[in-house]
C-alpha cells in the first residue's frame, strides 16, 4: 500500500505544524519552484553565512502535503551544509525518490527525508516530492526563471 | 453491425436499483478487479467484451486495408468500417452516414475544425465564442486559430452551478461572432449547456455552431438535428470504444465546402504533378489509413450503449449521483461543484476536501483500491475561474454499482482520519 505507507505522521507532522514555513528576511538566496498543472508553488528562502556554509533554509508558498512536509524536511538538513554538499544531497534526494537508491543506502544522510522512498512506486507524485529539493538545487546554481519538476504533459480528461 | 452485443435489458426502473449490478460480468477489466472503485469513466469508460472481441475479430476474420476493394477480403474491411460508419452516424442522429467523418478523437475533430474552418472564416474584427467551461481541446485549437487570423476570443461565463443565462447568451453572440464552440456536458461540472439557445442565436448571427460532445454521447440521447449545431465532435473511448477512434459530425454541405485537413492517401481522387482533386466527403477528411478494427469495435461500443438504453443509463447514473452526492454531503468539509441537483451532473462529480490537496487524496484514496481524477481536469481557464487550482472528480458510469459508491465515501473517511485524526 504505497500512499499509506508515504503519509507517515513523520510526514503530516511537518505539514500540519511545519517549523520552517516563513519568509527569511536576511536570505541571500530566494527561489521559487512551480508545477504548474498540481498548483504547487514554493519558495524557497536560504542564507549562506560569512563561513560558506548554509546558516538557515525556509519554505513558503502553497502546494500538496508531499511537496510541503518534503520542504520542511530538507529546511532541516540543509543547515550547516557547503552548497556544493547541499547540491549533492538534493541529488541523492532524487535518486531515492526516483527509486535508483535504496532507502537504507540514504538514510543515514537523509533521515527522515527517507521516508518518502516509498513515492518512487507513484510516478505521478515523485515530481511533489522533489520539488522544494530541486528548487533549492537550482538556486544555488544562481538559477533566474522559477524551478520545475513537471514535465509539461497532461493528463487525460 | 453485429445484432446484438447481449447487452443486459432492462426498464429503467430496474436498472436504477444500483444494489444490483448485472452489468459487471460483461466488462472483463471489473470483474477481473473486484477491488477497485473505477469512479474515473469521464476520463475513459471501461469496455465491455464485445467490444474487446469485436477488434480481435475485425483482425482474425476481415483484416485487409479498407476502401482498396480488389479482392473479396478488402471489400469485407471496407463494408466493416461503413457499416461502423452508419453506426455512428444513428447514434447523433444524423442524416446521412457521409457526415460521419472518423479522426482519432474529439480532440483531432476540433482541430480539424478551427484549422480548417477557422482558417477559412475568420479574419481581423471577427470574433470565436466559447465559455468558460470548456476542455482544453476546445479551447487551444481556438486561441491559435485567433493569434493566426487577428480574430478575437469571446468567453462565456455561467452561474456558479454551471448555467448560462439568455442574456450572456445574447451578449457574447453577436454580428461579429462568426463561430461558435461549445462542450455539451462539462467534463468538471457535468453541467449540460443550452445548446439549442446557443444555435438559435449563433443562427440569426449568421455563425457556424460547434459542439464538443466528448462527455455527453455516452449518458445523453444526442440528436443533432434537434441541438441546432452545425458541427458535433466525439471520441469512442468514453462511450466503450477503444482508445484512438473520434468522429466529427458535420451537415454535408458544410462538410463539403471546406477544406480537406491532412492531405495525402485515400484524401484524393486524382493526382498530377500540378495538383490533386479531393475525393468527396467524408474521405476528403480520412487521409491515411484509418484504425479500421478500432472503428468497427467502436461501433459495437455505441451498439452496446443502445441495447442498455439512454433512458436505463440516465436513470442509473442519476441514482449512482444522488447516492454520492448525499454521501458527500454528510462529510465534513467537503464540498461539491456545479448544478445542486444530481440529475444535472450526468455521472460527473467534482468535490473538494477542505485542506487537503487533491493530488494528497486521490493517492490516499488508490490505497483503498478508488480510482478518481485529481487534478486542473485539463480546465485550468475553469478551475482559476472557479478559484481552485485543483479539484478531485469522481464520475460513475451505468456499470458502477451503490459499492463503488460507498468504497469512495468510505476512502474520504479514512483520507480525512490519516489528515485530521488518529490513526
Amino acid at each position: 500500500m504505497g500512499a499509506a505507507d508515504l503519509y507517515t505522521p513523520a510526514l503530516l507532522e511537518h505539514v500540519q505544524h511545519p517549523d520552517y514555513n516563513f519568509a527569511l528576511d536576511d536570505a541571500t538566496h530566494v527561489h521559487e519552484g512551480v508545477n504548474p498543472s498540481c498548483g504547487d508553488d514554493l519558495t524557497v528562502h536560504a542564507r549562506v553565512g560569512e563561513d560558506g556554509r548554509i546558516a538557515e533554509v525556509s519554505w513558503t508558498g502553497e502546494g500538496c502535503a508531499v511537496s510541503k512536509g518534503s520542504a520542511d524536511m530538507m529546511a532541516d538538513l540543509m543547515v550547516g551544509l557547503t552548497p556544493a554538499e547541499a547540491k549533492e544531497l538534493c541529488n541523492t534526494f532524487g535518486e531515492l525518490v526516483r527509486g535508483e537508491l535504496a532507502p537504507d543506502e540514504a538514510e543515514e544522510e537523509l533521515d527522515e527525508a527517507a521516508c518518502l522512498a516509498s513515492i518512487a512506486h507513484m510516478p505521478a507524485r515523485v515530481k511533489c516530492a522533489e520539488l522544494a529539493w530541486r528548487t533549492l538545487d537550482e538556486m544555488l546554481d544562481g538559477a533566474s526563471s522559477p524551478s520545475t519538476t513537471e514535465d509539461g504533459s497532461e493528463r487525460p480528461r | 453491425m453485429d445484432a446484438r452485443c447481449s447487452a443486459p435489458l432492462l426498464s429503467a426502473a430496474r436498472a436504477a436499483d444500483i444494489a444490483a449490478n448485472p452489468f459487471v460480468a460483461d466488462f472483463p477489466l471489473l470483474a477481473a478487479r473486484p477491488d477497485i472503485a473505477y469512479l474515473d469513466s469521464a476520463a475513459t469508460a471501461q469496455r465491455p467484451a464485445a467490444v474487446i472481441e469485436a477488434e480481435a475479430r475485425f483482425y482474425e476474420t476481415m483484416n485487409a486495408n479498407p476502401l482498396r476493394g480488389l479482392y473479396g477480403l478488402s471489400v469485407e474491411a471496407t463494408a466493416a468500417l461503413e457499416e461502423a460508419r452508419a453506426t455512428f452516424a444513428r447514434r447523433v442522429g444524423a442524416a446521412d452516414p457521409r457526415e460521419i467523418v472518423f479522426t482519432r478523437n474529439a480532440t483531432e475533430s476540433l482541430n480539424l475544425v478551427a484549422k480548417t474552418l477557422g482558417e477559412q472564416l475568420l479574419s481581423e474584427g471577427d470574433e470565436v465564442c466559447i465559455s468558460i467551461l470548456e476542455h482544453h481541446s476546445n479551447l487551444i485549437p481556438w486561441q491559435q486559430i485567433c493569434a493566426r487570423t487577428g480574430a478575437t476570443l469571446v468567453w462565456l461565463y455561467p452561474d456558479a452551478e454551471g448555467h448560462f443565462s439568455p442574456e450572456e447568451i445574447e451578449a457574447k453572440i453577436g454580428p461579429a461572432t462568426r463561430i461558435v464552440s461549445i462542450a455539451q456536458v462539462s467534463n468538471v461540472l457535468g453541467v449540460e449547456t443550452p445548446v439549442a439557445a446557443i444555435a438559435e442565436r449563433a443562427h440569426a448571427m449568421g455563425a457556424i455552431l460547434i459542439v464538443d460532445g466528448a462527455q455527453a454521447v455516452s449518458h445523453l440521447p444526442v440528436a443533432v438535428q434537434e441541438l441546432g449545431c452545425d458541427l458535433y465532435a466525439f471520441s469512442a473511448h468514453k462511450a466503450l470504444g477503444p482508445f484512438g477512434v473520434g468522429a466529427l459530425w458535420g451537415r454535408l454541405e458544410l462538410l463539403e465546402s471546406m477544406p480537406p485537413f491532412l492531405t495525402g492517401g485515400e484524401m484524393i481522387d486524382s493526382v498530377t504533378q500540378e495538383g490533386a482533386v479531393w475525393a468527396p466527403v467524408p474521405e476528403k477528411f480520412e487521409a491515411g489509413t484509418q484504425d479500421a478494427a478500432g472503428i468497427y469495435a467502436s461501433a459495437v461500443g455505441l451498439t452496446y450503449l443502445e441495447e442498455v438504453g439512454l433512458e436505463a443509463i440516465a436513470a442509473r447514473e442519476e441514482a449512482l449521483t444522488t447516492l454520492l452526492m448525499g454521501e458527500l454531503a454528510k462529510l465534513e468539509g467537503v464540498s461539491v461543484l456545479g448544478p445542486c441537483d444530481p440529475a444535472e451532473h450526468h455521472g460527473v462529480v467534482s468535490f473538494d476536501v477542505a485542506g487537503i490537496h487533491p493530488h494528497d487524496v486521490a493517492s490516499l484514496l488508490d490505497a483503498k483500491g478508488v480510482a478518481i481524477r485529481a487534478g486542473h481536469h485539463c480546465a485550468q481557464p475553469l478551475l482559476a475561474w472557479l478559484g481552485h487550482p485543483s479539484v478531485n472528480r469522481a464520475s460513475v458510469a451505468f456499470y458502477n454499482d451503490a459499492d463503488d459508491v460507498m468504497q469512495l465515501v468510505d476512502g474520504l473517511k479514512f483520507v480525512q482520519e490519516v489528515f485530521h485524526g488518529s490513526r
